[in-house]
């Protein structure tokens, strides 16, 4: 039975807006994956989540402040079930801004076969984590250790002079992941 | 998928007048009187399913130490018991009201894409079977809580995530496939000289509901999907082991999550401002400022999802923006209740069923209002937060507010579903009933949560065991009196006293100009201009 010109009309008008509500869906689910970036960005631009430099930065600071105290606090956790000792040798430095300060790490795999570890790092309060400038950290690689295998590892850092006021501590908190399947 | 059935509904014909009989009828059925009963059926059918699971875990709860099931179980239970109802039954008992009165409402002949409509609800029963299947495998059901937070559903999933992920996909695919057609139907059938602002406001509340539908499942499908890879296939979105972030997680979730609370009350909104005013007889009080109340509601859902991430470590402007963003909600959702209370002003009130539903509906509603108010409070939702408040907040929003205008709405409208009245005395049963127990189901969790019992456990501490007991108590009263709904749904369904084609005599709107029941096709000619004037809400 053919349709009349009317229906055929009014069927194509509606697949028309349906079409085009497809593509609102379509762009939706994109928007979802682009919010993946877009929230890096963003927390990138604004400093926030705590989230430091991923790879060294060189030293930049002009001078040293020696005005300013900054107690600097470590703190490491192992993401659940990853059996090694992991944690910092010194609890807290006091550093000035644009100091530069070396510290250490001690790690060892208490497990019977070989595990490649990761440290990810957070600094706290989150908006503090742009002015907290990594030269050196062992977080940047992965972190391969035999069974009982153990091992010291640094960070060289320093906080830089634009720190706001009323920043007086920062927390540096390392969790440690077991990432032997994925580094394989 | 979508885009074939699109095409195949132009080449349809629809005015098959013989009907299919049996099983096949509803397998093939591009009526959307059906299509409607069908979605109508199912939302009921899960309603007792997610209830019977509630019933469980209040079982549990009724006394302090473990009695029936076990912690992870209970975590089973309470995820998939959230699962059913937001995705299983409130949103599809809005879709079958859709599918039924839109477009008797506009005086169209059915919904502009009869063929995907069928598609859109015989895929919903294979989701839930999906989802269902899970309680009996291996890995047990989902067990991460109905907001499938990373990495609780991603490194910690106990091997339900596939099945939940393929059930949500069809859910998602189903709800969109059905708002399209609702907006389609709404934009391109609209009988001439139904102007927009001439449309019901039930109409209006659906219209903005599928597009906040189209706007954000697609969003749920794809945090669904990254949760799925990161299971699965070594991706990283929210593994920090990665360099992912599962934070993220909750932000993608609630973007999705809290658009999706208003598209569980919007349609809510519109079956009250169509009750309210046939019962005080008189017109709708400020039709278009409650039109501009829910478009701004819609608009505003947008940019307050982190009022759910209050404690994750925003920083203080973060905090103060969601906050006074949520609180601005308050205001156009305060302009309706107004328009509510200002609609019964001075009216001729009688209180049929619907009606005692629908004044419980605002009264309840705005209770868990305030309560939402509350939590919106940065600096007290640290208190609040996965506490017994929050419970308290969404059951009295959802439950004394959804699904209480759900069944205002179904009293309202099974004369002209059935062609007889229902039962008064059963539904009186049932309105007292319900509106008694789920009092003392749910008002007692305020003071829970204030107390400080969490969320989301099998046991509790001592002091919590009196108001556990008597909310248990309320949430059995509550289960039963849902049963005496039934009762007087198929009783109407079987018999009863004839209807008249309009048995409300406040009632205004086209589907009353067409005989009880409702015909199998109506409006096949466009309804004359005369009966679209009558139908409009506007004061005069
Ligand atoms: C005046 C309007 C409302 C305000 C200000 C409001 C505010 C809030 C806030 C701040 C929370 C987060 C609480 C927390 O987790 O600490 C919340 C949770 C929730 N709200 Fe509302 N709300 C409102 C209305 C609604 C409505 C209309 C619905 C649904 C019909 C709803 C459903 C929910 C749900 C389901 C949750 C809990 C989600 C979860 O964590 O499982 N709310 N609300
Ligand atoms: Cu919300």
């Amino acid at each position: 039975m053919p349709m009349s010109d009317d229906k055929q009309r009014q069927a194509n008008s509606n697949n028309k807006t349906a079409k085009k509500l497809l593509v609102v869906v379509a762009a939706m689910f994109g928007f979802g994956f682009a919010l993946v970036p877009l929230y890096d960005v963003f927390c990138d631009i604004t400093g926030l989540n705590g989230k430091t430099n991923t790879a060294a930065v060189a030293y930049e600071a002009s001078s040293v402040d020696e005005s300013r105290t900054v107690k600097v606090q470590f703190i490491t956790r192992n993401a659940k079930g990853v059996p090694w000792k992991f944690e910092p040798i010194i609890n807290e430095v006091e550093v000035h801004p644009g100091e530069m300060k070396v510290v250490s790490f001690y790690a060892k795999n208490n497990a019977a076969h070989k595990i490649v570890g990761q440290a990810v790092p957070s600094v706290s309060p989150g908006l503090a984590a742009g002015y907290f400038h990594k030269m050196e950290c062992f977080c940047f690689n992965e972190q391969p250790l035999m069974a009982l295998e153990d091992v010291e590892m640094s960070l060289q850092f320093y906080v830089d002079l634009a720190l706001p006021e009323d920043i007086k501590t920062l927390t540096l908190s390392y969790t440690l992941y077991d990432i032997t399947e994925k580094s394989s | 998928m979508t885009t074939d059935v699109i095409a195949q509904d132009s080449h349809d014909e629809h005015h098959d007048d013989h009907k299919m009989t049996g099983l096949k009828r509803w397998l093939y059925t591009t009526n959307h009187k059906d299509i409607g009963t069908l979605y109508l059926w199912f939302a009921f059918i899960m309603l007792l399913t997610g209830g019977a699971l509630a019933m469980v875990i209040r079982a549990e709860l009724f006394q302090p130490g473990l009695q029936f099931v076990e912690p992870d179980f209970f975590n089973q239970l309470t995820t998939v018991h959230g699962l059913i109802m937001v995705f299983g039954a409130i949103m599809p008992a809005f879709t079958g009201f859709a599918n039924w009165m839109i477009p008797m409402m506009i005086g169209a002949p059915d919904m502009a894409m009869p063929r995907m409509n069928n598609w859109s609800f015989w895929i919903l029963p294979f989701a839930f079977a999906i989802l269902l299947s899970s309680f009996f495998m291996e890995s047990g059901a989902p067990n991460f809580g109905w907001t499938f937070y990373a990495p609780l559903s991603t490194t910690y999933s106990n091997g339900s995530t596939a099945f939940f992920v393929f059930a949500v996909h069809i859910m998602g695919i189903s709800s969109i496939m059905g708002a399209i057609n609702i907006v389609v139907t709404i934009m391109n059938l609209r009988a001439p000289g139904m102007t927009y602002m001439k449309m019901p406001l039930f109409v209006w509340t659906f219209f903005i509901t599928a597009y906040l539908l189209i706007a954000v499942m697609p969003v749920l499908a794809g945090v669904v999907t990254m949760l799925l890879t990161d299971t699965y296939f070594g991706t990283s979105f929210f593994d920090a082991a990665g360099g992912g972030d599962p934070v993220m997680f909750q932000h993608i979730f609630w973007f999705f999550g809290h658009p999706e609370v208003y598209i569980m009350i919007l349609p809510a909104f519109g079956i009250v401002s169509t009750t309210i005013p046939a019962f005080s007889r008189k017109r709708l009080f400020g039709y278009s400022s409650m039109v501009y109340a829910t478009s701004s509601i819609a608009l505003l859902s947008f940019i307050v999802w982190a009022h759910h991430m209050f404690t994750t470590g925003m920083p203080l402007f973060g905090e103060l923006f969601f906050m006074y963003c949520t609180m601005l909600i308050a205001v156009p959702t305060g302009v309706k209740v107004f328009n509510w209370v200002a609609t019964m002003w001075k009216g001729a009130l009688t209180f049929e069923t619907p009606m005692l539903f629908s004044i419980a509906f605002v009264i309840l509603f705005t209770i868990g209002g305030f309560s939402g108010l509350m939590l919106a409070m940065t600096p007290v939702d640290f208190q609040y937060h996965d506490t017994y408040f929050v419970v308290a907040h969404f059951h009295y929003v959802l439950v004394t507010g959804s699904l209480f205008s759900l069944y205002a709405g179904a009293y309202y409208w099974l004369p002209k579903w059935t062609g007889h009245m229902y039962n008064d005395a059963l539904s009186k049963w049932h309105f007292w009933c319900s509106l008694i127990s789920v009092n003392l189901l749910f008002f007692p969790m305020h003071f829970l949560g204030l107390a400080g019992m969490p969320r989301r456990i099998p046991d509790y501490a001592l002091q919590f065991a009196d108001f556990n007991k008597w909310v248990s108590i309320g949430g059995f009263a509550f289960g039963l009196s849902q049963l005496i709904f039934l009762a007087a749904v198929i009783k109407c369904i079987r018999g009863g006293e004839k209807a008249p084609a309009k048995p409300w005599d406040g009632a205004i709107g086209l589907e009353w100009t067409v005989a009880s029941p409702a015909p199998y096709h109506t409006f096949s000619t466009p309804p004359p201009q005369k009966d679209i004037d009558n139908a409009n809400q506007h004061e005069h």
